[in-house]
């Protein structure tokens, strides 16, 4: 689990990279390739390496007008499982 | 089938290495340093990439740092908007080198493991010197901070070290492990004697990488290349032949996979004469084993063909004869016997001896 305050963050060799030929986001890392869908997309650009959890979510909740609670609990599994396959780092 | 664009390169800038692996993956026949692809042909054929649809450059060799304009074809193959990956023994960086590639945008390295101590590393490698060569590497790309990848090639003479260079990734801070069983093409086809794990340890192998794969979450993740002699079904090689990837040879020939020059029925076009894209999308050698249709029995029956599409191509003409054949890895393969009594046999050959890979002209 990512904590309020912690900050997570896109570590070097994680970047994002608009695929034009395929007409998508994609985030490349080392020697794979994850296709964003909106959502995902949404989340990754909200990464600025200085924004705790907690203030990713509530942004994201007022852009897309939606409860901070249900938001809270997809960005949480969305970075979990980058975060588990290394493309994702958390500071604390 | 609509054929789909490629996300992967693998850019062979030469076959020149100062190491001589028993299973390098060159093909026996090895391409001259005067055949070589310029750097403008090589940063012409980046761009190419990268408009058909790549997204991931594999620069490979051979070693490629034995090419003195790596820094400016890796900046060539980022301007492109490529993923940048330096596939490396680690031989012929130094560190003024590696803050130039660093510089130059370099995504991501690949450190080749021959053995997780100096007598066995050096003895694979072929090469003295070597692994205390390749540590000071190590500690260079940690101290830059270049996301890496170790890559621990493992066969019946070093698969005992498997947990130490688990314990080694995680030392030199790589996100990443490829556990790699030694795979039987290129050079390696001349040392499966040498080479061919026992099934124990094929399967201790499975045991350490499956409970490594738990301790280590978060901290490691561990790609594996399971011993195909020993398995019950082929891996989907390449993702399926001219599907996902390809390979550019040191000379500019354009390759299904790495090992396709076996198929000598098959003939392969070069990036100095035609434009990539319609080498991908029209050539005999990538249109010859797309999709299933080339299949036979008992793939074209089966539930298996859109999982692994048979299989790998090379090894069915290597083991069974016949390139369009079901690989004979597979349970249901006619040729299956035949490939388990390779795997005993040469597992079993303890008088063998290493016959190395030989320099490039």
């Amino acid at each position: 689990m990512i904590a309020p305050d912690a900050v997570p963050y896109l570590p070097r060799g994680v970047r994002l990279h608009r695929d034009h030929v395929r007409d998508r986001w994609v985030l490349l890392a080392p020697e794979r390739t994850i296709s964003l869908d909106v959502i995902g997309h949404a989340i990754i650009t909200e990464l600025d390496g200085s924004s705790g959890f907690a203030q990713i979510v509530d942004r994201l909740a007022a852009k897309y007008d939606a409860p901070a609670d249900q938001i809270a609990g997809d960005v949480q599994q969305f970075l979990g499982q980058l975060a588990e396959r290394r493309f994702l780092e958390v500071r604390a | 089938m609509k054929v789909p664009a490629p996300l992967a390169m693998l850019a062979e800038l030469t076959h020149r290495c100062p190491l001589s692996c028993p299973y390098c993956s060159n093909p026996v026949e090895l391409a001259a340093r005067s055949g070589e692809l310029t750097t403008e042909e090589w940063i012409s054929t980046f761009k190419q990439a990268a408009d058909l649809g790549v997204l991931q450059l594999h620069l490979s060799g051979g070693e490629p740092a034995t090419r003195r304009d790596l820094t400016e074809l890796v900046k060539g193959a980022r301007d492109a908007g490529l993923y940048t990956n330096l596939i490396t023994s680690g031989i012929g960086l130094t560190e003024k080198r590696m803050h130039e590639l660093d510089a130059a945008g370099l995504d991501h390295i690949q450190l080749s493991l021959q053995g997780t101590d100096a007598e066995m590393a050096d003895r694979i490698g072929g090469y003295r010197g070597g692994y205390e060569r390749k540590m000071q590497v190590a500690g260079w790309i940690k101290e830059i901070g270049f996301p890496l990848t170790l890559n621990a090639v493992l066969h019946r003479q070093n698969l005992h070290q498997l947990p130490r260079a688990l314990e080694m990734a995680v030392e030199m801070g790589a996100r990443r492990i490829e556990v790699a069983i030694v795979q039987f093409y290129g050079w390696a086809m001349l040392n499966r004697n040498v080479l061919m794990p026992t099934r124990e340890q094929a399967k201790e192998a499975e045991r350490i990488v499956a409970k490594a794969r738990e301790d280590l979450k978060g901290t490691l993740v561990i790609d594996f290349v399971p011993a195909d002699y020993h398995s019950d079904y082929p891996k989907r090689c390449m993702g399926g032949w001219g599907t996902t990837g390809l390979n550019i040879a040191p000379d500019g020939q354009v390759l299904p996979c790495h090992a396709a020059q076996t198929i000598k029925h098959l003939k392969f076009e070069n990036v100095r004469d035609k434009p990539l894209a319609d080498i991908w999308y029209q050539s005999d050698a990538f249109n010859t084993y797309r999709g299933t249709d080339f299949l036979p029995e008992p793939c074209q029956s089966c539930d298996r063909k859109k999982i692994d599409f048979g299989g790998c191509r090379c090894q069915a003409l290597a083991v069974a004869g016949d390139a369009s054949a079901t690989d004979p890895v597979c349970v249901k393969s006619p040729f299956n016997d035949k490939m388990r009594a390779l795997a005993e046999d040469f597992s079993a050959d303890e008088a063998a001896e290493i016959t190395y890979r030989t320099a490039a002209g």
